[in-house]
C-alpha cells in the first residue's frame, strides 16, 4: 500500500467548484482518498497551483507521426523550445530523447508529463493499421493512452448507410472499434478519403461520394446515430469537410447544425468538431480570407450539443499530418513542400507535410489569431478544448505558450503588433479583451475531457479518481497571469511534480519514474443476430477486397500491455 | 579476347530460395555465375558452364558463364551474393549505399574454378 | 494433425498472411498450402537447411561449441570493451526483437543500421528530399489499371506479389483483373517480369534518372525540350510512356533495387516522387518500393518511432545521431572505423563488398542468426536462434507499412532474437557494474 499526501495545495477542480482553494490531497494505491495514515509520504505542495493531469483530447503522438518523423529527420535536432525538444542523451532513468513536433516515442511521455499531461488520445487511427498505433503506445512512457477509429470513409460504413441498414452499421462500428481497439469513432474529411482515392474530393456536406451514393451529410448523421445506438463513452469526433478552404466557415457550421437533431446516450456532446481553427475561414480566396470565428462562436455560444478544440497555431515549424489526404497534397503544391501519401484500402486517405507558419504571412497570422479568437469568444469554458492539434497547429511542447496567449492580453498583443495591417484588418483577436482564469484554463486542458470522453476517474481531484496530479510552480494568489505571463510560461513548463496513478514521475521537471499508462478501448456490445448478420458482409470484404485476412487484421491482446476496457451495450 | 562489360547485381528466386541456405551447393549454384548475351559468349568464345574471370577495379572473381539474351549486349549480371561483391564498388558516394549495380568490369575466359562459400569467405579472414 | 490458417509468410516484403500450414505430432511441418517458391524453402527450409546447432566462439581459428553462458559472457564482454561498435541487420526477425536491438545500441554507445544500407537506404533518403506518397497494397489491388514496374523483377524477388497485390489480382474497381490493368516494365534487361508486361520499356543501366526527368518535363508540358533519345528510349516512346501514365484512371510505380542502387541512388527515388505529384495533377499516382527482407520495413518503423530516424543510427554522443553516408554500416566498415559489430537476421558476409568484409573480418564479430551464412565464416562469436514466423511470434511490417503479427507455428528449443538482446542487455549492465 503505497499512500501520499499533498500538503498546502492550492486546488482548482472545477469539476467541484474548487477555484484555487487551499487543501490536502490524499494519495491511496493511485487514486485519491479521503484520508491517509500516518505513514503516508508528506510532499508540501507550499500554495501552489495544483491541477488534475492534463489530458491532450485530440494529437497525433502515434502512427502517423512516424511518417513526419521519417521523412523529416531535420526535427529530431530541432530545439526552440529548450528542456522540452532537442536531443537529450539517455540518462538511467530515461531513454534517449530528440525531436521538436514529432519527438521520439520516449519523449512525447516525458514531455507530456513535464507539462502535467497524464493521459493523450490519438485522433486518428485507419483500423487497418491500428496495429501499429499500439505498437507506439508501447513505447510511450508514464501517459494513459486512448485511440480514435477513423470511419468516415470507410466502404462498409458508406454501403450500409446508402443500403439503410442502421443496425448493421452500429454492429460494424462496434467491430471496428474491438479490431482495432479504438475507444471512438473519428470521422476526417467525410467521404473526402474515398474519392481522394481517385485523386478528388469532395466539396461539401451534399456532394455525392464517387461510386458510393452517400453524402458526407449521411455520413457524418448516421455515424453520429450509430455513436449514441452503440452508447458509446465519447461523440463522434468530426474533422469537418473543406479544411483549409477560404469561406469554410459555413460548412462548419453546416455540419455542427446536422447535429441539434442528434440526442446524445450519455450526459456529454452529440458533437465534438476538432480544430476548427482550420475550418473557421471566411472571405472567398486567399485573398480576401478573413476570419470566421466569430460566425463560428455565435452560433456554439446557443448550441448546447456540441464541443470543439482550438487546433492553435503556433509561430515556427509544423508538421501536418491529417486523414484529409487532398488537403495534405494541396498543401505540398501550394508550399512547394515534400508530400507522403497513404491511402488505406477500404477505409480512408492520409498524408503528411511539414511546413513553418510565420507571422508575417497574413494567412498564418489571421490563422493564429482565429484559434484564440474561438477560445475566447465562445463563452462557456465547458465548450472549448484546449490543443495545437498537434503537431499540425504546433507542438505540444508549446502548451505553456498557448496558456499564456489565453491567459494575457498583454501577451497577445505583444505577438500581433508585429502583424501587419493587412492581417489586423482580418482578425477580431485586437477587441478582445477576455483573460482566462486558472480554473477556466483547467476546464480547458482536463475537465472538459473528462465529461466529452465519459472517464469520471480523469481530469478532476475528487475522491476515487485517478491520482494524476500536476503541481505547478506558481502561487496562484502571487501571481498576476495577465502582467507576469513570462512566469506563467516557465511555471506550465515543467511541473514542480507530477504524479501518474500516485506515483511521482516528474519532480522539478526532471523525470523520475516512467512506468507503463494503461490503453483505454470501447468494446460495444451488439446482440448476437445483428453482429452475425453484418460478418458475412464483412467476411465478403476480407476475401474480396482487403489483403490482410480478417483473423490478422485484429489487434491481439499483446498489443495492449495495460488495458483497460470500457464495456457498452448498444440500444437494439 | 577481354570483354568490356558493365556489371550489374540483383535478385533472383534461386538466390532467394536459397537465402537460408547458404552452405548448400544449390546456393553455390544460385549464385557463382555470370550472366551475359550469348553474343557476348560466342565473342568470349565461351559456353554455358565454362568459368569466367570478372575483374573490376575492387576485385576479381572466377564464377560460371551463363547465357541470358534478356541481358543487352555488354550488361553482365551477377546474382546478389559473395561472388558479385568481390567485385562491386565500396563506394557510397556520401549516401550510405555501395555500388551495387553500373561497375565496369573486364571478363574474360578462363581454366580456373569457382571458390565455394566457405573458402571465398576464408580469403577474406586470411587477408 | 493441427492445420494452422492464415499464417505468415516470414520470407520477403510481400509478408503474405494466407498461408496454410500442416504441422504433424513430431513438431515437423508436412504441408505447405498457398505459398511461392521461396515461402516453400522457408517454411521446408527449416528442416532441411544447415541450422546453427549451438552458440560457439572461434579458437584458434575454429568456431567450437560452448555453452549460452560463455557466449553471452564473451559477445558482451566485446560490446563493454568496444570503444565504437556496429550493430548490423536485424531485419529478418520482430519489430519486438528490433527494439531490443535498438536499446542494446543505446545502452552501449553504438551505431545501428539495417540491410536499407544495401538496399532501400536511398528510398528513404528520397522521402526525405520530396516525401514518399504512397498507398496500401489493397488500393493497388482495388482501383489500379496502370501498373509499373521500375528496375524491379518480382516474378523472381516477390513471386505473389502479382497475383496477390498487383498485375494479376482481381478488385472492387478492376474485377476482372489482368484484363483491365495494363503492366508496364522499365527495366535495363528483359526480366522474366518484363515478358510478362504490356509494354517493356529497355533503358541504358544507370539513366534512370534522366528518363524520369524527360518523363516529368512531358507531364508538366514541355515537352518540346526532349531531344530525339533519352536514356535510350526515343522521344516517341516517351510521349507514349507519358500519355500511358496521364491517361490511367490510378497508377502506381513500384520500384526496387534498379532505382536505388544504380547511379544517381536517392536521387531517383526523389525523382520518382516528383513525377508521382506532378502526375497527381492529372491522375491518381502513388508509388511503393519493393522492400527484401520481411521486415526491413518494421526496422525502419521501430527505429523512427524510439529514435527519430530510420536507419544508420550513431548512439555514440548518447543521443542518436544520424547521417548516413558517414553512419551507413558500409560507410563505419569502409573508413575502418569501427572495433567490434553484432550483427543478427541479416548476412553482410553475403551481401557487402569485399572492403567493407576486409573489415568485418578484423573485428570481433558477433553473430545472431539461425542458419550457417557468409557471415557465420567471419564471426567470432556464434548465437543460435528460433526463425521467427515459424518457432516465434512477433510483428513485422509488409512493404507497404501494414503491421501484421506473425505466428508461432511450430516449438523449439532456440532462443529468439529478442530473449538473446534481452539478456545481452542484462548482462552488458552487469558488467558495466562491475
Amino acid at each position: 500500500m503505497s499512500e501520499i499526501l499533498i500538503k498546502n495545495a492550492s486546488v482548482c477542480d472545477p469539476f467541484q467548484g474548487i477555484d484555487c482553494e487551499k487543501m490536502d490531497l490524499c494519495i491511496r494505491n493511485g487514486k485519491i482518498v479521503e484520508s491517509v495514515s500516518s505513514k503516508a509520504k508528506v510532499i508540501d505542495a507550499k500554495g501552489r497551483l495544483t491541477l488534475a493531469g492534463g489530458f491532450d483530447g485530440h494529437t497525433h503522438s502515434a502512427g502517423k507521426i512516424n511518417v513526419g518523423r521519417f521523412m523529416n529527420p531535420n526535427d529530431a535536432r530541432r530545439n526552440p523550445v529548450p528542456g522540452l525538444s532537442g536531443k537529450v542523451a539517455r540518462t538511467e532513468k530515461t531513454r534517449a530523447q530528440v525531436g521538436y513536433n514529432t519527438p521520439n516515442t520516449y519523449a512525447i511521455g516525458y514531455r507530456y508529463a513535464k507539462l502535467g499531461y497524464t493521459t493523450i488520445c490519438e485522433a486518428a487511427m485507419p483500423p487497418l493499421s491500428a496495429r501499429h498505433t499500439h505498437e507506439e503506445f508501447k513505447e510511450i512512457p508514464i501517459l494513459d493512452k486512448m485511440g480514435l477509429t477513423l470511419l468516415g470513409s470507410n466502404w462498409q460504413v458508406m454501403e450500409y448507410i446508402r443500403d439503410k441498414e442502421p443496425e448493421k452499421l452500429a454492429a460494424y462500428v462496434a467491430w471496428a472499434l474491438k479490431a482495432s481497439r479504438g475507444y471512438g469513432i473519428k470521422i476526417v474529411n467525410p467521404g473526402g478519403g474515398e474519392a481522394w482515392g481517385w485523386g478528388r474530393n469532395v466539396s461539401g456536406l451534399y456532394d455525392p461520394v464517387p461510386n458510393f451514393e452517400v453524402t458526407p451529410a449521411e455520413i457524418l448523421t448516421e455515424l453520429g446515430k450509430a455513436n449514441e445506438k452503440l452508447n458509446l463513452p465519447h461523440s463522434v469526433h468530426v474533422h469537418c469537410n473543406n479544411l483549409g478552404h477560404p469561406g469554410n466557415y459555413e460548412t462548419t457550421l453546416e455540419t455542427m447544425k446536422l447535429f441539434e437533431k442528434i440526442k446524445p446516450s450519455q450526459k456529454r456532446q452529440s458533437l465534438h468538431v476538432t480544430h476548427v481553427q482550420f475550418n473557421a475561414y471566411a472571405g472567398t480566396s486567399w485573398r480576401d480570407f478573413e476570419t470566421g470565428a466569430p460566425m463560428v462562436s455565435d452560433y456554439i455560444n446557443q448550441a448546447k450539443h456540441l464541443t470543439f478544440d482550438m487546433g492553435q497555431l503556433i509561430f515556427g515549424p509544423a508538421v501536418t499530418m491529417t486523414a484529409d489526404g487532398p488537403v495534405e497534397y494541396a498543401n505540398s503544391r501550394m508550399l512547394h513542400e515534400k508530400w507522403s501519401n497513404q491511402d488505406v484500402e477500404l477505409e480512408d486517405a492520409s498524408g503528411v507535410v511539414p511546413l513553418s507558419y510565420s507571422p508575417k504571412s497574413f494567412v498564418n497570422a489571421v490563422q493564429w489569431a482565429i484559434g484564440l479568437e474561438l477560445a475566447l469568444l465562445v463563452k462557456d469554458p465547458w465548450k472549448v478544448m484546449f490543443t495545437t492539434d498537434s503537431p499540425n497547429g504546433g507542438s505540444f511542447v508549446n502548451y505553456p505558450e498557448v496558456v499564456t496567449y489565453l491567459m494575457s492580453a498583454k501577451k497577445r498583443e505583444e505577438v500581433y503588433s508585429g502583424f501587419s495591417e493587412l492581417a489586423l484588418g482580418k482578425m477580431v483577436l485586437p477587441e478582445i479583451d477576455r483573460e482566462l482564469s486558472f480554473s477556466e484554463l483547467a476546464v480547458m486542458t482536463r475537465a472538459i475531457q473528462s465529461k466529452m470522453y465519459g472517464r469520471p476517474e480523469k481530469g478532476k481531484l475528487t475522491i476515487g479518481a485517478d491520482a494524476d496530479i500536476a503541481i505547478y510552480e506558481l502561487v496562484p494568489e502571487k501571481i498576476d497571469p495577465s502582467v507576469e505571463h513570462e512566469k506563467v510560461k516557465q511555471a506550465f513548463s515543467a511541473t514542480a511534480y507530477t504524479f501518474k496513478d500516485g506515483k511521482l514521475v516528474v519532480k522539478e521537471g526532471n523525470i523520475e519514474a516512467s512506468p507503463m499508462g494503461k490503453t483505454y478501448w470501447v468494446n460495444a456490445e451488439v446482440p448476437e443476430r445483428v453482429d452475425s448478420a453484418m460478418q458475412k458482409d464483412l467476411e465478403l470484404k476480407f476475401k474480396k477486397y482487403y489483403t490482410v485476412s480478417k483473423s490478422n487484421y485484429m489487434v491481439e491482446d499483446e498489443y495492449l500491455p495495460n488495458p483497460v476496457e470500457i464495456t457498452t451495450k448498444g440500444d437494439f | 579476347m577481354t570483354l568490356n562489360a558493365n556489371l550489374i547485381s540483383g535478385r533472383t528466386a534461386q538466390q532467394g530460395a536459397n537465402l537460408e541456405a547458404k552452405t548448400s551447393r544449390a546456393y553455390f549454384d544460385a549464385c557463382a555465375y555470370c550472366e551475359l548475351n550469348s553474343k557476348d559468349l560466342e565473342q568470349l568464345d565461351v559456353a554455358e558452364g565454362d568459368c569466367l574471370k570478372v575483374k573490376t577495379e575492387f576485385g576479381e572473381i572466377v564464377v560460371f558463364a551463363k547465357a541470358n539474351n534478356g541481358n543487352p549486349q555488354g550488361l553482365a549480371f551477377i546474382p546478389m551474393g559473395p561472388w558479385a561483391n568481390a567485385v562491386l564498388s565500396p563506394e557510397t558516394h556520401g549516401c550510405g549505399m555501395p555500388g551495387l549495380k553500373g561497375v565496369p568490369a573486364k571478363i574474360k575466359r578462363t581454366k580456373e574454378k569457382p571458390l565455394d562459400m566457405k573458402s571465398l569467405m576464408r580469403s577474406y579472414r586470411e587477408a | 494433425m493441427p492445420v494452422i490458417k492464415n499464417a505468415v509468410c516470414s520470407l520477403c516484403g510481400c509478408l503474405c498472411d494466407d498461408i496454410t500450414v500442416t504441422v504433424d505430432e513430431e513438431n515437423k511441418i508436412t504441408k505447405i498450402e498457398n505459398a511461392c517458391i521461396l515461402g516453400h524453402s522457408k517454411f521446408q527450409g527449416m528442416f532441411e537447411h544447415e541450422r546453427i546447432e549451438t552458440p560457439m566462439i572461434r579458437k584458434a581459428g575454429k568456431l567450437v561449441s560452448v555453452s549460452y553462458e560463455e557466449a553471452l559472457e564473451t559477445a558482451a564482454k566485446i560490446l563493454v570493451n568496444s570503444k565504437r561498435t556496429l550493430s548490423y541487420g536485424w531485419c529478418s526477425t520482430s519489430c519486438e526483437a528490433i527494439s531490443k536491438a535498438i536499446q542494446l545500441a543505446e545502452e552501449t554507445g553504438s551505431l545501428i543500421d539495417s540491410t536499407a544500407n544495401v538496399c532501400h537506404g536511398p528510398s528513404a533518403l528520397a522521402a526525405q528530399e520530396k516525401g514518399s506518397p504512397g498507398a496500401t497494397l489493397g488500393e493497388i489491388k482495388n482501383r489500379a489499371d496502370l501498373i509499373i514496374f521500375w528496375g524491379c523483377n518480382p516474378v523472381h524477388a516477390h513471386p505473389r506479389h502479382l497475383s496477390r497485390y498487383s498485375s494479376f489480382s482481381k478488385g472492387f474497381f478492376v474485377p476482372r483483373g489482368r484484363k483491365e490493368r495494363k503492366m508496364l516494365v522499365i527495366d535495363v534487361r528483359k526480366t522474366d517480369t518484363a515478358k510478362l508486361a504490356d509494354k517493356y520499356v529497355e533503358i541504358e543501366q544507370g539513366a534512370d534518372l534522366l528518363l524520369i526527368t524527360a518523363l516529368r518535363s512531358i507531364i508538366n508540358g514541355h515537352e518540346e525540350v526532349i531531344p530525339e533519345k533519352v536514356a535510350g528510349v526515343s522521344k516517341e516512346e516517351l510521349l507514349e510512356l507519358a500519355k500511358l501514365m496521364k491517361e490511367a484512371k490510378f497508377l502506381c510505380v513500384f520500384f526496387g533495387m534498379g532505382v536505388t542502387q544504380s547511379r544517381s541512388k536517392y536521387k531517383n527515388g526523389d525523382g520518382v516522387a516528383s513525377l508521382i505529384s506532378d502526375l497527381n495533377q492529372h491522375t491518381k499516382a502513388v508509388m511503393i518500393g519493393m522492400r527484401g527482407h520481411y521486415n526491413v520495413t518494421g526496422f525502419g518503423q521501430v527505429a523512427t518511432w524510439e529514435t527519430g530516424f530510420p536507419m544508420a543510427i550513431d548512439f555514440a554522443k548518447g543521443y542518436p545521431y544520424y547521417n548516413p553516408g558517414e553512419t551507413g554500416a558500409n560507410d563505419v566498415l569502409v573508413r575502418e572505423e569501427v572495433d567490434a559489430a553484432i550483427i543478427a537476421a541479416a548476412d553482410p558476409g553475403a551481401h557487402f563488398p569485399q572492403k567493407a568484409l576486409r573489415q568485418l573480418a578484423k573485428i570481433p564479430l558477433i553473430q545472431i542468426d539461425p542458419y550457417a551464412n557468409p557471415t557465420t565464416e567471419l564471426a567470432d562469436v556464434v548465437f543460435p536462434t528460433a526463425v521467427v514466423g515459424i518457432e516465434a511470434e512477433g510483428s513485422a511490417y509488409r512493404m507497404d507499412a501494414i503491421s501484421i503479427r506473425m505466428k508461432k507455428l511450430i516449438e523449439t528449443k532456440f532462443k529468439t532474437d529478442e530473449e538473446i538482446a534481452k539478456d545481452l542487455i542484462e548482462k552488458v549492465r552487469e558488467l558495466k557494474r562491475g
